[in-house]
Parts: C-alpha cells; sequence; structure tokens
C-alpha cells in the first residue's frame, strides 16, 4: 500500500534557512542542510526547498546547498523558486535535486512544462499552483505571492499542467497560507479529484489534525508544512503518528 | 579495491546514486571505486554496473543506443562475463523483452517480462487511483530471499516514481513486489542480474542496505 507522504518545506534566502527556531540539537539552524537531516531523521518522506533568494547574483547558493544535502539525505528532494529554463531544470538536477516546482514561468509560458516533462521526464516535474477562492466553488491561479491575479481558473489549469506533463501538483492556498487555519479543504479537494496525478496540499496547517483533513477531506497524496515543523510546533515523527492514529496510511519506523 | 561503474547516458541526475554507492560502500567497508561514466574502457573493466534511468522507456533505450558501443559493452560483460548488474527505474525496465510506453521499443531481453503502463484499480471510496505511482510503498519480499535483498524484509517501505511497471512472465524472476491497486513488480533478478523499480538511492536505510548487498554480492 502506497503511504501518504509528509513532506517539510524550507524556505531558503541566500543558502540560509529564513525562519526557523533554534533546535538544540543542531549544529546551525540556518544552515538548511542540518535542517535537513533533522527532518531526514525525523522520517520525512521527501523535502522541499522553496528558494526566495532575490538578488540573481545570490542564485547560485542554491546549488551548494542541494549539493550538501544530496550527499547527506538520501530521500527525495524537491527545488522550486525562480524556476525559468531548461537549464535551471538541468543545473538543479545535476546539483542532486530530484524534483523541480516549475509555478511563474509555466503561467508565462505553459509549453514551458511541456519541454521540461519531455526533456527530463514527469517524474521530476512538480507544477506549483497558488490559488485564491474568488466565489463559491471557484478558484483562481494567482503569481507572485497571491499578488497576480491570472485569470486562470485553478481546476481547469491544474488539469491542463497535468495533460502536459506534471507529474504532480504542488497546491497552495493563498487564502489559508500562514494563517493556520489550515488546509483550503474544498480547493484541495476541486483539484485533487479533477488530475490524475497526485495532489500535495499546502497552504494553513496550524494543528495536526488539519494534515488529516487534507488528505481524507481534501483526497491530497501528500501533504507539505513549513512552519509547524520551523518553530517546532511538532516534530515530523509527531504528524505522522497523528496522521496514522487517524487511520491513514503512514510510513513508520523504517 | 573493486570499480563500480554508474552508466551516464544522459537519463537524469546521477549524483544522488553516486553518493549513495559512496557511502553504502564505506559502510560496509567494501572500498570500492565509484565511476560516473559513459567510457566504454572503464565499463568493461567495471566489477560491478549500475544503469539508472528516468523518463521515457523508448528515450532511456535511445540513450543507450546513442552511446557507440555501449549496448554491445552490456551484453557482453553482463551476459557473457556475467558481472554483476543492477538496473534502477527505467534502467530496471530496459532489462525486459520490450517497452509499450508510447510506442513498441525492445529491450535487452535479459528478463522474461514486458513493461506496460500501470492501470490500477480503483480506491476503496471509488476515486480512480493517481498515475504516477510516486512515494514510499511496502514491499513483499519473494520466498528464497535474493542476496541482494538481505536484511529486507515484508513491511520495508522503497520509494517509487513511475507510471509505467515490469510485467515478469517467470515468477522465480520477481523478487519483490508493492500492492498499489493490483501488483507491481519491485524486484526482478536472474543469475547475475537484479533490476529494481523503486530508487535504492532515495529510499534511506533501505535503499543503502540494497546497495551494501550488491557491492558485496558474489553472483
Amino acid at each position: 500500500m502506497l503511504k501518504v507522504r509528509v513532506i517539510p518545506c524550507l524556505d531558503v534566502k541566500d543558502g540560509r534557512v529564513v525562519k526557523g527556531v533554534n533546535f538544540v540539537d543542531l549544529v546551525d539552524a540556518g544552515d538548511p542542510v542540518e535542517q535537513a537531516k533533522l527532518y531526514d531523521a525525523e522520517g520525512a518522506d521527501e523535502l522541499c526547498f522553496l528558494d526566495i533568494t532575490a538578488s540573481h547574483e545570490n542564485r547560485e547558493t542554491i546549488f551548494d546547498v542541494i549539493a550538501r544535502t544530496a550527499e547527506q539525505c538520501f530521500m527525495p528532494l524537491n527545488v522550486g523558486g525562480g524556476v525559468r529554463t531548461v537549464e535551471d531544470i538541468r543545473k538543479l538536477l545535476l546539483a542532486g535535486a530530484d524534483k523541480v516546482s516549475i509555478n511563474t514561468a509555466a503561467v508565462n509560458n505553459p509549453d514551458f512544462v511541456r519541454e521540461a516533462a519531455h526533456k527530463f521526464g514527469s517524474q521530476c516535474i512538480t507544477v506549483a499552483v497558488d490559488a485564491k477562492s474568488v466565489g463559491e466553488g471557484r478558484f483562481e491561479v494567482f503569481t507572485h505571492g497571491g499578488r497576480n491575479a491570472t485569470g486562470l481558473d485553478a481546476v481547469a489549469w491544474a488539469q491542463r499542467m497535468a495533460e502536459y506533463g506534471a507529474g504532480e501538483i504542488l497546491l497552495t492556498s493563498m487564502d489559508r497560507d500562514g494563517t493556520k487555519q489550515g488546509f483550503d479543504i474544498p480547493l484541495t479537494r476541486a483539484i485533487s479529484d479533477a488530475v490524475p496525478v497526485p495532489v500535495i496540499a499546502s497552504g494553513g496547517v496550524g494543528t495536526l489534525d488539519h494534515l488529516v483533513d487534507g488528505v481524507r477531506d481534501g483526497h491530497a497524496s501528500a501533504v507539505l508544512a513549513a512552519s509547524i515543523f520551523h518553530f517546532g510546533t511538532y516534530r515530523i515523527s509527531e504528524a505522522k503518528q497523528a496522521m496514522a492514529d487517524a487511520g491513514l496510511p503512514m510510513r513508520q519506523g523504517d | 579495491m573493486q570499480t563500480i561503474a554508474i552508466i551516464d547516458y544522459g537519463s537524469g541526475n546521477l549524483r544522488s546514486a553516486a553518493k549513495a554507492f559512496e557511502r553504502a560502500s564505506r559502510e560496509s567497508g567494501a572500498s570500492a571505486e565509484i565511476r560516473v561514466t559513459d567510457d566504454l574502457a572503464t565499463i568493461a573493466a567495471a566489477d560491478r554496473i549500475v544503469l539508472p534511468g528516468v523518463g521515457a522507456f523508448a528515450d532511456c533505450r535511445a540513450g543507450v543506443d546513442r552511446v557507440d558501443g555501449l549496448r554491445d559493452t552490456l551484453e557482453q560483460r553482463v551476459i557473457r562475463d556475467a558481472v554483476p548488474f543492477l538496473g534502477i527505474c527505467v534502467g530496471m525496465q530496459l532489462m525486459a523483452r520490450a517497452g509499450f510506453e508510447h510506442l513498441t521499443t525492445e529491450g535487452f531481453a535479459w528478463i522474461d517480462g514486458e513493461v506496460h503502463r500501470i492501470e490500477p484499480s480503483d480506491e476503496e471510496d471509488g476515486r480512480p487511483r493517481k498515475v504516477p505511482h510516486m512515494g514510499w510503498n511496502v514491499l513483499t519480499v519473494s520466498a528464497g530471499h535474493h542476496p541482494v535483498l538481505t536484511g529486507l524484509e515484508d513491511g520495508h517501505h522503497a520509494y517509487f516514481v513511475h507510471s509505467y511497471a515490469m510485467r515478469a512472465s517467470a515468477a522465480e524472476q520477481k523478487l519483490a513486489t508493492v500492492d498499489y491497486g493490483g501488483e507491481i513488480c519491485a524486484v526482478v533478478g536472474r543469475d547475475n542480474l537484479v533490476g529494481t523499480q523503486f530508487h535504492p538511492e532515495k529510499s534511506q536505510a533501505t535503499g543503502l542496505r540494497l546497495i551494501a548487498n550488491f557491492i558485496g554480492w558474489t553472483p
């Protein structure tokens, strides 16, 4: 039986973790690699790095972070943020990423997803969809952290991206992101039920029940969270235990 | 010191595979030299050969064929000289007779089987099961425990990401399976050949164990 994935996400800027708590067992809490190792040891099923480095000069820092992580964590590594060209993808994969998340570049040029999936295989192409509710049961795709409306219907967009070769959809509710009120379940469910590929639910996790809801009610295949793990509110192992207690199939103990 | 050639024919990221082999080799005290290479002389001289692969069957087959002489070198070393061989993901699928992804493509015909799109049954609540089969699934290891699977037990998890899978015809060549709305072949093998549909280099302790077993294996 396939297990539900719990994916901690690390926001990385200029090669450093942006937010995070000073775990006593970390040598350097700002080092993404140290954080990744901790998540690895706690049983994370995948790792996600979101590179939010703004300046072009510092873009190279993420490659070093990925390379050092890949040397020590033998688990799937997804990297997003600023993925715009085939060359960007190639460099990330060579550094040690297994998957890349494409967001704005897909909106700007949907054929980029087709090209990327053709060149590297669907298994390593995740399309990140940031969506907001725009009325009863309707959701629109936004870019730039929810600032720019695209006019695209989120469900149709996710379907199109799967058709173009996305191996999975990383779905973030921009209404819920940062609120700790839980995933947008109607959104998650609408997308999950509409696409043949796995959907990772993201945005809004504040409690462990929220993780359960995303899978049970939202029909997501995987759940992603940043702050509840960063700030040490919950450990990955606690999250997986809570989900197992709720009857979800989880990977534990090996 | 033995040499292990991880064949680089343009299919995906081999860094993590190389790192996993280095780690497994170090931890098992095997002291193997890991070479990521498309050089035929290096491959021909290697004590063990690893063929990774991601993407589509036909693309990977074309990638192998693009390296002039690689197919012959593999046949010579793996089949005639019986050098231990490990295929990973599409590298495993290439061991089959043929693949039916987009078009029909011949495989190496080392394992009696064909590669088809997976067609899992629906979830219990009637929703269609997702394809690709992506994530951690639970191994069922066949009786008779192949040496490369030593220490791997029923219930251990491995990381999968694929939409096509091998249907192995000979039961004795099917070394482990997982369930995803039907049986999926997870490990195949015979004689000096082993292939894993999952990614041992991404499967944490279970994967490292399998790699260490392969490094220490004398077929």
